[in-house]
């Protein structure tokens, strides 16, 4: 796995686990790995995955049912989803309006480039 | 667990390299002992292993002083020095001959260490590169599952592959009741790994803390103007890297050569900062 750079290790572990469950690899509901397990696969010290999941935890987005392990929550790809769009409007969406002011580039190019985006991704999809 | 206090120490016709120096090791974690060469790294843990005598000061390990090589505390004590031992026998061998001093030795992990690190436990060690040798002796020293493990430059000598395993290992090796420490040259091969982080400089410790608290105190800016508030600042691509004075909430990675050079030629403003109640 690739690190985003600037972001704090345990902020990166989380994102990590934020992605597993947005893209459906760990379910909604289900266990995820284990601390040590999760350590082991990304290469972190375990105190790192543990910082990481009390973070998520206290965002609801995971739960620790104790002597058990961590589960992702039930709504969490929802709840991913809606924080993952403030982050979008917020941070990463001025940042693209800024480059495409600079470079001319119009809203129509974006929307016929998207549209496409969607077509493709879709067939990708119904062929899976 | 470990308690060094007021160690000095000088080898013989040499001036001192330690005086007066303290340090304190804790169970659950993996420390970073980073240090430029000649520091003393590697003499520092010969002292806390009773390898090598101090001069004046003490050092107990769960109250035990390292200088008595009693028994009890040799078994809870691994050490995998830089300069590896050339045994004149295979690796299976070397483990029948020294597995049995470790009362915890975890004979599964070991197997699966050395197939990781795909060595042959047939193979005479000797016969070994310095490489396939160094893998051998780590599967070794982290299935003895000691309280005290200690790996002098560890990912010196392996190959890419072997960095990523010994990384996986050593990430499952961690747990409550060890102290693991690692000193490496190599901060980049260890970075998300190794917490705290540890500074040996002329003669003492000068640096440790979390990473934790690390990233509540410093933020890393690269940008192309130096930032006025830069603790400590070096040119790189784009302009500087700077590490700022972390003013709120949100924390960046922390690029540790940066810290490392941070903290040894900004030591009293580093020390301020870190004096202070995280914000």
């Amino acid at each position: 796995m690739e690190f985003r750079e600037q972001h704090a290790i345990y902020q990166q572990v989380a994102d990590h686990v934020c992605e597993m469950i947005l893209t459906g690899v760990w379910p909604e509901g289900e266990r995820i790995p284990a601390v040590r397990d999760l350590a082991m696969e990304l290469q972190v010290n375990p105190n790192t995955v543990n910082k990481g999941y009390a973070s998520l935890q206290e965002r609801g987005l995971i739960q620790n049912q104790r002597g058990i392990g961590y589960f992702a929550a039930p709504d969490a790809r929802r709840m991913i989803r809606n924080a993952r769009r403030d982050e979008f409007f917020t941070n990463e969406l001025p940042r693209i309006l800024r480059t495409m002011s600079l470079l001319g580039i119009t809203i129509d190019e974006i929307a016929g480039r998207y549209t496409t985006y969607r077509m493709e991704t879709q067939s990708e999809k119904e062929d899976q | 667990m470990i308690d060094v206090r007021s160690v000095s120490f000088a080898y013989r016709k040499k001036p001192p390299l330690f005086d007066s120096l303290d340090w304190n090791l804790e169970p659950g974690t993996i420390y970073g002992l980073l240090g430029r060469n000649g520091a003393g790294k590697t003499t520092l843990l010969k002292l806390l292993t009773g390898m090598l005598y101090r001069n004046a000061g003490s050092i107990a390990i769960d109250g035990i002083d390292p200088e008595r090589r009693l028994p009890e505390l040799q078994q809870e004590m691994l050490f995998v020095s830089e300069e590896l031992p050339v045994p004149p026998m295979s690796i299976s061998a070397y483990r029948d001959l020294y597995a049995p001093l470790y009362p915890r030795f975890d004979d599964a992990g070991f197997t699966r260490y050395l197939e990781g690190f795909e060595t042959d436990p047939a193979e005479s060690m000797k016969k070994m590169s310095f490489g396939q040798r160094k893998k051998a002796l780590l599967a070794f020293g982290l299935a003895t599952c000691t309280k005290l493990l200690i790996l002098d430059e560890p990912t010196n000598g392996l190959d890419i592959p072997s960095k990523g395993q010994f990384r996986r290992v050593l990430a499952g090796a961690a747990d409550d009741s060890r102290v693991i420490v690692v000193s490496t040259h190599q901060v980049r091969d260890l970075e998300r790994l190794i917490d705290p982080i540890t500074i040996l400089e002329a003669g003492r410790i000068i640096f440790q803390h979390s990473v934790d608290e690390i990233t509540s105190r410093l933020r890393l800016h690269v940008g192309p103007d130096r930032p006025e508030d830069a603790v400590y600042a070096e040119q790189a691509m784009g302009g500087f890297a700077a590490l700022v004075p972390n003013t709120d909430a949100s924390t960046s990675r922390i690029d540790l050569e940066l810290l490392f050079n941070a903290a040894t030629v900004e030591t009293d403003r580093m020390s301020a900062l870190f004096a202070k109640e995280a914000s």
